[in-house]
């Protein structure tokens, strides 16, 4: 099966071209989503043989290299088109493909009758190409052609309604943030390129190469440097701070894009990334410790957003910010297997949110254009009692929820937890453990509050529609209610592929392994030793402790909810009254902490400024001021030599003659 | 028999006038014909040499020239008549539609 890993990225290939070129004329919305969720699924299914061929083999040996072509050879550097395949590349492949092809689906009833469908589509498989590209290239170089691949889907597809101001502004501001990360990402790799070549002269941006000669790197130093730079290309596409502001605003595309690219693979590149070159990373302690105090304050940051947005797309856009930055933080606490974990039961339960709100919105939409109401269809103030109208979105909506809120027993409770307890005990950040796992605790609990509150403001209550209106919602189609239920049992149930070791012991009697961590173990397995070599140890290791961190962030969750039912179905007075008693606190929180405002303040105006300079002062005066006077000396000259055409045949024949008359002058007299 | 002198001052002559009548005239048919004159004044000049040097090539162009005079003619009425009936004129000094 391994030989056939070009395929993987070849089938949506195959569907952005049918579609791109033929998709206008086809017309037939089943023929265009088929061909567009068929090569997704063929992905997947090739997926599913390569992960079945690398689960038969021994760990050690669990990593395959397939080379198509050179791409470029230039001197001692070189780069292939070729495919790695490993446990990580392999998860990331069963995540890009599985939810790509639901989401596909739910694809082909949420844009039904949208203008520009087969555009959609071919946007939307070409995103899934550059992603696979991004999994599973075996080089840095096509990795970052996978890298911008997603970067310019996304603005494609964030900008789809273009007809929309806003929307057009959102993919331009997703566009430029993720261009200034990926400039980061581009310094990142020239310095690693050089520092290995000049100074151990091994020119090589292949992942494998590097890896092996990755005890050349010195700890600290150019490394940290290397590593930094990567990091801000990580930010970038992750939505991290401080360049996380383009991921809310990207919520203007369709509701399905949401789901796939910014919540459950592009943003997680970051992410990958960092687990790809985790022998890299490992060597920085400085490196570490600024992602994981970036993921923490992300996380945390953005959770406190979360708790005022009405929007129910931006509720779950920054609760997306701030699960990635946990997965930051497993990452820069060196719990690269966790963060992994993370992003996989976080690929599961945010895309059921973010389908079911898809489901909600399309509910909304119709009921509310049945009344010729031009309310918002997002807005949750509008909602309330969905719950009894569409009890799968409903049902499969809770589970995802409780899954992200981190209840035991679903997805999220397993790998946040297991993220949360690296950063109380790993062995890199001494005494700021404390702190990070603080801010991922408080984090939690915000995330159980804004959830559930915008559960209990969707569905539950009395509705805040229109009688005419509320009559008018019914429960979303098959195509779009199959992929909820698909997701709503992996957010059940995906977090048992990685149950911590003291749950294990003392309900199975250890009989019940963490099947993901030692999946991912060999990619991890120099960062490991490094560590075990290194002097660090274990970090501090007690069973009474993780049971009773355990205990804590399940109180915390609990207590999130606990208060969100408080105050939005028991006393639904309340939040009014907190509103009234700190209006500047519930304002900051309303507008984002006015980070927005400060970049335009800061960044973006002093941009403008100097480029209207630029174009006033040096393109208008200087540079067309050359060009424009060169023309004005010519036809200054010309019109002095002007006067000699005087369009006479006498002058013509005159200065003729006495031309003759010179030229004879001239010879005779010479 | 004369001496060649004469001949060529005659030839002179004619085609001063011609020269004159080319640059002062204002009608193209009489501009035309003074540059017959001053092609007439070549061929007197051509035969008189040949006459002189004992040699028949003078003569040889001197037919040359009128061929072509005859082309000239041609040429040039068709294209005065046909500029006679855009601007019901021959005056050269209407000739100036190139002028800004």
């Amino acid at each position: 099966m391994f030989e056939y890993v070009w395929l993987i990225p070849l089938f949506p290939l195959i569907g952005v071209v049918i579609n791109g070129l033929f998709g206008k004329k086809i017309k037939n919305e089943m023929i265009i989503g088929g061909i567009a969720s068929l090569a997704v699924f063929g992905s997947f299914l090739v997926s599913c043989g390569i992960l079945v061929q690398l689960l038969g083999m021994p760990g050690e040996e669990r990593h395959f290299e397939k080379t198509i072509f050179t791409w470029i050879q230039s001197g001692t550097f070189k780069a292939d088109v070729g495919f790695l395949i490993d446990p990580l590349s392999c998860v990331m492949l069963m995540v890009v493909t599985g939810a790509g092809f639901l989401i596909h689906l739910y694809s082909i009833g949420y844009m039904h009758g949208e203008e520009g469908f087969y555009r959609y589509f071919t946007y939307l498989n070409l995103f899934v190409f550059s992603m696979l590209l991004l999994v599973t290239g075996n080089n840095l170089l096509l990795m970052f052609v996978g890298w911008e691949g997603v970067g310019l889907c996304s603005y494609l597809l964030i900008g789809y309604y273009f007809h929309k101001k806003s929307a057009g502004d959102a993919g331009k501001k997703a566009f430029v943030m993720n261009r200034v990360g990926d400039f980061g990402f581009l310094l990142g790799l020239f310095t690693l390129f050089w520092y290995m070549g000049s100074t151990h002269n091994v020119w090589t941006i292949n992942f494998r190469e590097l890896a092996s000669h990755a005890d050349m790197l010195p700890v600290g130093g150019v490394v940290t440097a290397i590593t930094l730079f990567f990091f801000i290309g990580a930010t970038g596409k992750s939505a991290q701070i401080p360049l996380y502001t383009w991921l809310p605003d990207a919520m203007e595309g369709p509701t399905p894009v949401s789901a796939l690219i910014h919540a459950a693979t592009m943003v997680t590149a970051g992410v990958y990334m960092i687990a790809r070159m985790n022998f890299i990373y490992i060597k920085s302690p400085t490196t570490l410790l600024v992602i994981a105090c970036v993921g923490a304050a992300t996380a945390l940051f953005a959770a406190t957003i979360g708790t005022a947005q009405n929007d129910i797309k931006r509720v779950l856009a920054y609760s997306t910010v701030s699960q990635l930055g946990y997965m930051f933080l497993a990452m820069g606490v060196g719990a690269f297997g966790a963060g992994v974990f993370h992003l996989m039961t976080h690929a599961f339960f945010k895309a059921c949110l973010f389908l079911g709100s898809g489901s909600v919105i399309h509910a909304m939409h119709h009921a509310l254009h049945h009344e010729h109401s031009d309310a918002d269809p997002q807005d949750m103030r509008n909602m309330g009692g969905l719950r009894k109208k569409m009890p799968i979105t409903f049902w499969t909506f809770l589970i995802a929820t409780i899954a992200i809120a981190g209840i035991p027993g679903f997805a999220g409770f397993f790998s946040k937890d297991e993220i949360l307890w690296q950063a109380f005990s790993n062995p890199h950040h001494g005494e700021m453990n404390i702190v990070l796992w603080l801010a991922g605790a408080c984090a939690a609990g915000l995330t159980a509050f804004y959830m559930f509150r915008l559960v209990f403001m969707t569905f539950f209550g009395k509705t805040r529609l229109s009688d005419k209106a509320y009559h008018h919602l019914h429960e979303s189609p098959f195509v779009i209610v199959f992929p909820l239920i698909v997701l709503a049992a992996l957010s059940m149930f995906g977090g048992y592929l990685g149950v911590p070791k003291v749950l294990s012991e003392f309900f199975t009697g250890g009989a019940f392994p963490n099947y993901l961590e030692h999946f991912l173990d060999p990619v991890f397995a120099y960062s490991t030793n490094f560590m075990a070599h290194s002097g660090h140890g274990e970090g501090h290791h007690s069973v009474a402790l993780e049971w009773g961190l355990m205990g804590g962030s399940v109180l915390i969750a609990c207590g999130g909810i606990a208060f969100a039912w408080a105050l939005y179905i028991a006393y639904p007075a309340i939040p009014g009254r907190i509103v009234a008693t700190f209006p500047v606190l519930h304002r900051a929180v309303y507008n984002k902490w006015y980070v927005d405002e400060i970049y335009d303040f800061m960044i973006v105006n002093p941009c403008k400024a100097f480029s209207n300079f630029l174009w006033k002062g040096f393109d208008v005066v200087i540079v067309d001021g050359v060009v424009n006077g060169v023309a004005a000396v010519v036809r200054g000259l010309s019109g002095l030599l002007r006067h000699v055409q005087t369009g006479l045949v006498h002058n013509y024949a005159f200065s003729m003659a006495l031309g003759v008359v010179v030229i004879v002058g001239c010879y005779l007299f010479r | 028999m004369l001496a060649l002198n004469n001949y060529l001052i005659v030839s002179a002559i004619l085609f001063a006038i011609g020269t004159v009548g080319v640059l002062t005239r204002r009608n193209a048919i009489v501009i035309f014909m003074c540059v017959e004159m001053m092609l007439n004044a070549v061929n007197l000049t051509f035969i008189a040499f040949s006459k002189y040097l004992g040699n028949i090539d003078g003569q040889v162009f001197v037919f040359f020239v009128m061929t072509v005079a005859a082309a000239e003619a041609a040429v040039g009425l068709a294209l005065m008549i046909a500029f006679y009936k855009n601007r019901e004129s021959i005056d050269v000094e209407d000739v100036n539609l190139m002028k800004l």
